[in-house]
């Protein structure tokens, strides 16, 4: 494996079990995700997106396969090794948001940090910078009840990066946002793309949403069906 | 980090989302907190009544009954019986002699305030010697039945639960009056659920000749029961048999041992009914935090966080209830005054007695339920995968 690449999927399989039937969503799914790479992953419903996410991610386990990350395969972890792994190298944000309703932003943005060995000072610090980072600063006691749609997915941005994670994973980052707020929430992982070297995974049906990538590959019947290319991405964005 | 640091993390916004559930949440609380309550009446009772019999007997005092009685209404002492006893091994004298009472107690009716129903109420007979057995005793109104009338005192117990027996009024048992001269207290044991007048009027009223009883006798500190049971055996026109004042009592509290056994076996029931609303609670709870669970665990929260989290919510949830109920029963039946039936088929003036022991069965009870109903929800949470987690909310 390439220095260069964060991911590689071997022949990548997974399927589910319906009663007596099995239905496959992958068979033999291969693919190399390099260092710094800003990928869209579009396809229709069922094309299994969000299954490859969920792999990426590890929070779902292939039935078949390799997963490769940073060198070392995760496809065999046990579940607490993976929940220590993607503490350490994976940021989610999701479509809804998924913050804690009972929790201001800071503590929201803090809860990635309470699995580290970090002091409370120094959690604080890392806050008060990833709330900075995404122009939150000034409403770090507000509830999330108190915020619009798109200040909530700053905070979740926020709380995906403040441990600093090689790896973002976008579940429809912006499924849930008018257009001018997706446009500000794209533009802000384009940064943290370009600025900050973090490589960024993310699932969406726009394709307004998938020019801001780097590359965009298209999924169907758990097959990629097609690639855009960086040329054609900036072309098009 | 620590586990400790992520569980505590996981508790506290389970409990700040507690309002989200209130109505919920507020239910378990509530039948926690009826099983413990009626649990620990129960539980009052049984102790009072314990009490009410064992602070009675006293190991000191040897006591005397005919062999086969089990208890003083059936049996009979003659009184050259009485004159034999005060000459066995390890009993006890004063400037007066020997400490020895030979006692009558006979059945008469009362009629209880709370239902205006009769009901039996001993009338003991006794002399001066008897007095100075009850280490506790003292007049409290009036004074002492002069010897050779009919004058009796009456426990605090019986005017408290009985009608007519103030101090200064008449009573009348069968065709015989009698009045009250005096109120006396025993500190809360069983002797003050009776009557007490002199022996000799008794015998003669009750057409008992010069017999007796029971004998109780102050013993040395030396005494032993065996030497008193090998005079007794030795001695042919004895056929007593001698036990413990103490024992006897508690061999009388025994029959009445189903006070805390019927309130353990109702607080079950109950407890089985708040269990199965504090399940639904608590999966509630569960299916209501699912994607909160299911995002923790996905940024790298262990399995065993939530699964803490979740069983912390119940057990706090259900401690709450339990500390409620321990405070309703306390404020409710503690000190209470009862009466029921005891030994002798006569009425045993009791209170309700609340000790830290009950109330922690009572909250050991709760956090049972709070643990049961905890377990398997917290389960569910943390077994079902992340991604199934996700999907099961859309």
């Amino acid at each position: 494996m390439s220095d260069d690449n964060l991911f590689e999927l071997k022949a990548v399989a997974k399927r589910f079990k319906k009663g007596k039937e099995t239905i496959s969503i992958f068979d033999d799914l291969n693919m190399t995700i390099k260092r710094g790479d800003f990928l869209a992953i579009m396809g229709p419903s069922g094309s299994g997106k969000t299954t490859l996410l969920n792999l990426l991610g590890g929070v779902d386990q292939p039935t078949g396969g390799e997963i490769v990350f940073d060198g070392a395969r995760i496809d065999g972890l046990s579940e607490g090794d993976l929940a220590k792994w993607r503490a350490n190298n994976i940021g989610f944000i999701f479509q809804f948001y998924n913050l804690m309703p009972m929790l201001n932003a800071a503590k929201n943005v803090e809860l990635p940090l309470l699995l580290t060995s970090l002091s409370s000072k120094q959690r604080q610090q890392r806050v008060d910078t990833a709330l900075q980072l995404v122009g939150l600063a000034d409403r770090a006691k507000h509830m999330p009840s108190e915020m619009s749609g798109g200040q909530l997915q700053r905070v979740a941005i926020a709380r995906a990066v403040v441990s600093d994670p090689k790896l973002l994973l976008c579940d429809e980052p912006t499924g849930d946002l008018d257009r001018q707020t997706a446009d500000e929430i794209l533009e802000m992982l384009q940064l943290l793309n370009r600025e900050f070297g973090k490589t960024i995974i993310m699932v969406t049906h726009d394709p307004a949403a998938a020019r801001h990538a780097t590359h965009t590959l298209h999924l169907d019947k758990g097959q990629f069906v097609g690639k855009d290319e960086p040329e054609l991405q900036e072309k098009s964005a | 980090m620590s586990l400790l640091a992520q569980s505590s993390a996981v508790i506290g916004m389970n409990i700040k989302s507690l309002p989200r559930r209130l109505w919920m949440s507020l239910a378990m609380v509530l039948a926690s907190a009826v099983v413990v309550a009626v649990l620990l009446a129960f539980l009052a009772m049984a102790k009072g009544f314990e009490a009410t019999l064992q602070s009675a007997g006293q190991e000191d005092v040897a006591f005397f009954i005919r062999t086969g009685s089990a208890a003083e209404l059936n049996s009979s002492v003659m009184k050259e019986q009485v004159d034999l006893l005060r000459e066995a091994p390890g009993i006890a004298s004063d400037e007066n002699g020997k400490l020895v009472s030979p006692e009558l107690y006979v059945i008469v009716d009362g009629t209880k305030r709370s239902s205006g129903t009769d009901a039996n109420i001993p009338l003991r007979g006794i002399e001066q010697q008897g007095l100075a057995l009850r280490n506790n005793f003292k007049i409290v109104q009036g004074r002492l039945f002069t010897p050779g009338t009919d004058e009796l005192i009456v426990g605090e117990g019986v005017l408290r639960q009985f009608e007519g027996f103030e101090l200064g009024k008449e009573v009348r048992f069968g065709k015989n009056r009698w009045t009250v001269v005096g109120v006396f207290s025993t500190g809360g044991n069983v002797f003050e659920s009776e009557l007490w007048a002199d022996a000799k009027v008794i015998q003669t009223l009750y057409n008992r000749g010069s017999s007796y009883q029971s004998v109780r006798a102050k013993l040395t500190a030396d005494a032993r029961l065996e030497d008193i049971q090998a005079y007794i055996k030795n001695e042919p026109r004895l056929n007593q048999e001698v036990q413990t004042e103490a024992n006897y009592f508690a061999v009388q509290g025994e029959g009445l041992s189903y006070m805390a056994i019927f309130g353990r076996v109702i607080s079950a029931v109950m407890a089985l009914g708040a269990l199965a609303g504090a399940l639904n609670t608590m999966y509630t709870s569960v299916s209501d935090r699912a994607k909160e669970i299911a995002t923790l665990r996905a940024i790298g929260f262990s399995n065993l966080s939530a699964f803490i989290g979740t069983m912390a919510e119940a057990l706090v949830l259900a401690l709450f209830g339990g500390v409620l109920g321990a405070l309703a029963a306390f404020l409710l039946f503690d000190g209470l005054s009862a009466s029921t039936l005891g030994g002798s088929f006569t009425q045993v003036v009791f209170s309700f007695e609340m000790t830290g022991q009950l109330v922690m069965q009572g909250i050991w009870l709760a956090l049972f339920i709070g643990f049961i109903s905890g377990f398997f929800p917290a389960w569910r949470a943390t077994s079902v995968p992340v991604a199934v987690a996700f999907q099961s909310r859309g």
